[in-house]
Formats: structure tokens, C-alpha cells, sequence
């Protein structure tokens, strides 16, 4: 069946066998591959992208259930050649090795920082509790969104300042 | 790669529309809310549905709100809506409880309370809960509605009483005074399926308990109840003694099964000291001390 799905703010419509889940539509599909494909379990949250905002694990979302919504990957994540701060604060506090994990990591907690500005490090950790990194051990996972959401205030504070 | 056996897929646009898809679809149609328990048994192939009728669109399914004496929860309510709903966590602690400790944030994003209860896994923890309080559901079909107490919903893992060309629309929870709850469980990991879990309801006039619901789960007790644990607490003083004492009967009458999860009198045991807990929890509440 045609779907479409409005993918980083640019509409795709393709026509699409109902089983196909999100994960490979958008990397099959669309070839955005920055979208990770796990353990197609909905376990380990290497698949998670924003659904109409909401973060969710694609592997257990179909992709005609996102037929006429709007779909966030990692791919939309920088603004050009400025990177988002959750970004740059996993770059500056070393929030990956493999960076498999990576991509969910960074849409869950910029959709964490989106609600909450500053979370606490038991915050951010309850937040990414439903994703898997086996490189980190998580601290400095945690360390990059508090950089993030750190670098973020300081930023607005700078604005507001005369 | 898992990938689930073909099947047809339509959105429905009102509850009407969605039960005149089922009904054209045949028996062997499901409906779809969150997915988050369907779509990896699909993907398994444990499920095969010939179609689904997807009621994510279903504005007439969302929101928790206080009707009269009752508290009204859409059958699409997601997990994480419960979790931050300020009127479930004034009257109903044992489901922001329960749901803290349904899988992760990401799952509670999607998966549904309607959706729980329809799966009707017998490790599912929302149908302890609603049970312990003596919740209802709504189900409607091309004839009409009908009021269905969750303690007469389930007919056995996986199976309720929600028939073929029917769907369920909400759940009612009654709201009652000088009230507490809670819900604990044991998981082997994070967001695990539960070892065991209970949930109890206690209704204080002073130090007596007046009404009792005790909800287990992963242990199999029938519709996810001890009421003869209940039966032994009621009209009873409100003391430890007499929540372990209950909570002894409650782990006699379950039958768990032993699997990779533990052996029997393992968690018979945790029953004990789960019903124990949630008794005493549920009372501190009650009385406004926790």
C-alpha cells in the first residue's frame, strides 16, 4: 500500500508491503541507515526515532502505522554543520566507542532534554534505561547529556544577557 | 531478519469503523494498538492475523479523567501517559506502581493499557492491577455495550472476553475513600517480565480493613486474584500479623510453574513477601503516611 511518511521534515511516499517495519523502511527504503537495526526485540534501542515526536523503537513499529506522521532520525539531528548539543557533548565526553547504540541514544535524550533541560543523572538514566550500549558502561553517556544540557543553558542565559 | 507472515492492514477512522473492519475481515483479524506485544509474536510468527485494524487514530480511545466516582482510562492510553497522570497518582498509586516497572520509557511510549489487557499474557502486570482494584471494562460490538468487571475478563492466558468483532473502548476504575495501593514485583533485569508480582488495595475504617483486593501475577492465580487471601484479611485488624498471615494463604492457593524464572516454592515465596509488602504499603497509604 502508498504511504507517506514525513521523514526529517521532507515528505516520502513510497509504496510499501504493510509487514515492512519502520526500521527498514527508513533504511531500506529511504537508505538512512543512521537508524540502527539491533536486536529486533525491542530491547536494545538502537532503532529509536521520534514519532511524531515521541521516541520509539522502529523495529516494533510498522510502517504504514506512520503513514501521514512525521518521522525524526539521527540523520535530521544537526542543523547543517552545527551539530545538535547532545551531539557535541557525546563527541566532548567520549558518549561512545562503537557507536552502535549511538543513534538511539541521541534521539531519546534530545526528546529527554526537549521536556526536561535539566535532568538529573538518575533522569537521564531512568530515561535511556530501555537502551543498550556495551561500550560505556553508561557514565559517559550520562556525562555527555548533562554536557548537553549544561552547554544549552549556558547558551540561553548568554542570550538573555544584554 | 524477523519479519512477520502477510497480512492486510487498514486504519480505522472511528470505533464504528473499526468494528465493521473486524467483522469484514474475518475471524481471524486483530486489532492493533501499541503493538509492542503483538507485532514481535507476529515477527516470531506465534501470531499470524490475516489482517489488522489499526486504532491508533482513535481520538475517542485516549485520556484518564474523573467521571462522577469512577476514574476513566482509554483503552489508547499509552503506558507513559498512565505513569504521568496526576489523577492516577492521587487515587490509584498501584498503577503508577505497576507501571514504572512495565518494560522501559520507550515501550510505555507505545504500548497501551486496552493493549494489556487484551494480550492477556499471564505475566502481564496492568490486569493484576486492575483486578486488585476491581476495575471494569467497556467492550462494544455492532450490537451494542457491554460492562465487564476484569475479574470475570480473563479466560486464560492469552484470551479474554472480548469476542470476535468486538472491541474493548475503556477501563473504569472506582474511586474509593480512606483508600491506599501498591504494586511490587521481582524481575530478573530492568523491564523484565516478572518473576512474580502482587498488588493489593486496602480499605481502612480506622484499624480495621474493611475491603481488600489482593492482584498476583506470573504465579497463576486465576484472574489474577487471591480471594482467599482477600477473604482472610477482611473485617480483620489492620497489623502486620494479619497481612503475613494473608499473605501465607495467598502463596498456598497460586499455582506458579517452575520455568527458567525459578522453581515453584521460589516463587511462592516471593508471593509471601510481596503480598506482605504491598499490604503494608498500601495501608501506609491508606493512612496518608506514605
Amino acid at each position: 500500500m502508498e504511504i507517506t511518511v514525513r521523514v526529517n521534515g521532507v515528505p516520502q511516499t513510497r509504496d510499501v508491503e504493510p509487514r515492512l517495519l519502520l526500521t527498514h523502511f527508513l533504511r531500506d527504503e529511504l537508505r538512512l541507515t543512521g537508524t540502527h537495526w539491533g536486536c529486533d526485540t525491542t530491547n536494545c534501542g538502537a532503532c529509536v526515532v521520534r514519532l511524531d515526536g515521541v521516541p520509539v523503537k522502529s523495529c516494533t513499529v510498522l510502517a504504514v502505522m506512520a503513514d501521514g506522521a512525521s518521522v525524526d532520525t539521527v540523520e535530521g539531528l544537526a542543523h547543517g554543520a552545527e551539530l545538535d548539543p547532545v551531539q557535541e557533548g557525546f563527541v566532548t565526553c567520549h558518549g561512545l566507542q562503537c557507536g552502535f547504540c549511538t543513534p538511539g541514544m541521541l534521539m531519546t535524550t534530545r526528546a529527554l532534554l526537549d521536556r526536561d533541560p535539566d535532568p538529573s543523572p538518575a533522569t537521564i538514566r531512568e530515561a535511556i534505561s530501555g537502551q543498550i550500549c556495551r561500550c560505556t558502561g553508561y557514565e559517559n553517556i550520562v556525562r555527555s547529556v548533562r554536557w548537553a544540557a549544561e552547554r544549552t543553558q549556558a547558551e540561553q542565559q548568554s542570550e538573555v544577557a544584554p | 531478519m524477523q519479519v512477520p507472515a502477510q497480512f492486510a492492514y487498514a486504519k480505522a477512522g472511528s470505533v464504528d469503523e473499526a468494528i465493521a473492519l473486524l467483522r469484514r475481515h474475518g475471524p481471524d483479524a486483530l486489532v492493533v494498538a501499541g503493538g509492542h506485544s503483538l507485532i514481535p509474536m507476529m515477527k516470531l510468527r506465534l501470531a499470524e492475523p490475516t489482517a489488522l485494524i489499526d486504532i491508533n487514530g482513535l481520538s475517542e480511545l485516549t485520556g484518564v479523567a474523573v467521571q462522577g466516582d469512577e476514574v476513566r482510562l482509554g483503552a489508547m492510553v499509552r503506558h507513559g501517559e498512565v505513569l504521568d497522570s496526576p489523577v492516577v497518582r492521587e487515587h490509584f498509586p498501584i498503577l503508577a506502581d505497576a507501571e514504572r516497572l512495565i518494560a522501559d520509557p520507550i515501550v510505555r511510549n507505545r504500548g497501551t493499557v486496552g493493549g494489556s489487557l487484551c494480550q492477556a499474557d499471564p505475566s502481564e502486570d496492568l490486569s493484576a492491577a486492575f483486578s486488585a482494584l476491581r476495575a471494569s471494562v467497556v467492550i462494544r460490538s455492532a450490537d451494542g455495550e457491554r460492562v465487564v468487571p476484569v475479574r470475570e475478563f480473563h479466560h486464560g492466558p492469552y484470551e479474554t472476553a472480548v469476542a470476535h468483532g468486538e472491541l474493548l473502548l475503556e477501563v473504569r476504575v472506582p474511586i474509593r475513600a480512606a483508600t491506599g495501593s501498591a504494586y511490587q514485583k521481582i524481575e530478573r533485569r530492568a523491564g523484565d517480565w516478572a518473576v512474580a508480582s502482587a498488588g493489593a488495595v486496602v480499605t481502612l475504617d480506622g484499624d480495621t480493613v474493611v475491603d481488600v483486593g489482593i492482584g498476583l501475577t506470573a504465579v497463576g492465580a486465576p484472574h489474577f486474584v487471591a480471594p482467599e487471601a482477600e477473604d482472610a484479611l477482611r473485617g480483620g485488624p489492620a497489623t502486620d500479623d494479619a497481612f503475613a498471615a494473608a499473605a501465607r494463604v495467598a502463596a498456598e492457593h497460586c499455582s506458579p510453574s517452575a520455568d527458567q524464572r525459578g522453581p515453584v516454592d521460589y516463587k511462592r515465596h516471593l508471593v509471601g513477601e510481596l503480598v506482605t509488602r504491598t499490604l503494608q504499603r498500601a495501608t501506609a497509604r491508606a493512612r496518608g503516611e506514605a
